[in-house]
């Protein structure tokens, strides 16, 4: 059978100490046996590793920070769309979520395909509405506030026991054992994502990890749970294993069942020293470490591709246990001349 | 006393929760021990026959076998008390 060919545009080349996940679900989509891909990578960046990866990347385009608004991003899409003829886009970022959503439609209307959840899914399981999705869905959640002030700050952690998380809107996440910290990490994270902060209840216990699709009918496609191995200061896994736990498949089942999410996810959790799981956090696309499920055996960007393109998708039924990723960096040689034909032109 | 059904042991003493993700590396009277549980045996005959098999004085036996019992309880590796 020949291979569909389809042009798939990914952001998230940024293959840096804090990885995108664009590299890893290009990974997946090349080692399909059903599609023939050419890959159109977009990035913010000049620098993004993604941009020089040539076995993996087709070409690349600069597009404009979602700072700039949803306006001058579609303008840029369509610039591209007209040399490249997208048929999907995956964006990787969850700053860039939003205007992607708001754009689902006229990107439609081009003829270009996402899968996205909506906004409204989008938005009631942002980190500051956490206590209010945990209450809503009966999922045990760790108790947060967003806070827009050191005063505020200040206020909430008069009720709350050290240490805390202190977390940013879109990324970045710290362990804060004083106020002095506490705010130290509040100008940080503001000056970096802007406001709120969210202020969270600290919860001692076993980091696990779940990639997941949904369809958005409330089926789960894919899920992978994974245990961090080795992770860095930045707090990202560097090593992971797959693992199984039926109490973790059961709460990512019951999650898309009831919030009928369209899309892939991340669900972080913690397992406490109780054996109670928290749910922590949940990342509205899929994570950098989604390689280890496509070793595992369950290809998700493949899977998501599928979707996009209208085509049936059976929910993945099994996945290797106790298989591991190991991260590493490498340096890539880069010709001066591509760099500045990348800075110059917006397109390499 | 059991070990975990879903425990993996192997040849070389490497022990892997996959619920949990946490692996061990045993020793070889370590791995000799697990092998006696998931074998089916119970405590004291495991400690009859570590004392045939081992120069260790009884109390020293039985206090190493407690402290190992009570590890691999620790660490999940055994099924809980019905």
């Amino acid at each position: 059978m020949s291979r569909r060919k389809v042009t798939v545009a990914v952001t998230g080349l940024n293959n840096i100490d804090s990885p995108g996940p664009g590299i890893p679900v290009i990974r997946g989509i090349r080692e399909s046996a059903d599609l023939d891909a050419r890959i159109i990578g977009l990035a913010y960046e000049h620098l993004e590793p993604g941009i020089y990866m040539k076995d993996l990347v087709d070409k690349t385009y600069m597009i404009p920070y979602p700072a700039e608004g949803k306006d001058a991003l579609f303008e840029r899409l369509m610039e591209i769309h007209s040399k490249e003829a997208l048929d999907i886009i995956i964006p990787n970022f969850d700053a860039e979520l939003f205007s992607f959503i708001k754009l689902e439609k006229k990107l439609a209307e081009a003829g270009i395909k996402t899968y996205l959840p909506s906004i409204q899914q989008f938005e009631e399981r942002n980190k500051s509405n956490l206590s209010a999705y945990g209450d809503k869905y009966g999922i045990t959640v760790p108790r947060g506030t967003e806070v827009f002030s050191i005063q505020d700050m200040n206020n909430t952690l008069r009720s709350m026991n050290y240490p805390v998380m202190v977390k940013g809107k879109y990324y970045d996440a710290y362990t804060a054992h004083s106020f002095e910290q506490a705010a130290s990490y509040f100008e940080k994270l503001t000056a970096k994502w802007g406001f709120p902060v969210i202020i969270q209840e600290y919860i001692r216990g076993t980091e696990v990890n779940i990639v997941a699709l949904g369809d958005g009918e409330g089926n789960l496609i894919a899920c992978v749970p994974m245990r961090k191995q080795y992770i860095t200061d930045k707090g990202k896994a560097w090593g992971g294993i797959t693992i199984d736990d039926d109490s973790l498949h059961q709460l990512a089942r019951k999650i898309f069942s009831l919030t009928k999410w369209k899309g892939g996810m991340e669900l972080e959790l913690i397992r406490s020293s109780s054996n109670e799981l928290y749910l922590i956090e949940i990342n509205p696309r899929i994570p950098a470490w989604v390689y280890l499920a496509v070793g595992a055996g369950q290809n998700i960007p493949e899977a998501l591709v599928k979707l996009t393109l209208g085509i049936d998708v059976k929910p993945f039924t099994r996945y290797d246990v106790g298989k591991m990723f190991v991260r590493y960096s490498y340096d890539m040689i880069v010709d001066l001349e591509l760099f500045s034909r990348l800075t110059t032109t917006g397109e390499l | 006393m059991l070990i975990k059904e879903n425990i993996a042991l192997s040849e070389n003493g490497f022990v892997f929760n996959p619920s949990t993700g946490d692996s061990f590396t045993m020793n070889n009277t370590g791995k000799e021990v697990i092998m006696m549980i998931k074998e089916g045996k119970d405590l004291n005959r495991i400690t009859e026959l570590m004392a045939e098999k081992y120069d260790v004085d009884r109390n020293t036996l039985e206090r190493y076998l407690a402290d190992f019992l009570n590890d691999l309880n620790v660490y999940n590796l055994l099924e809980e008390e019905k």
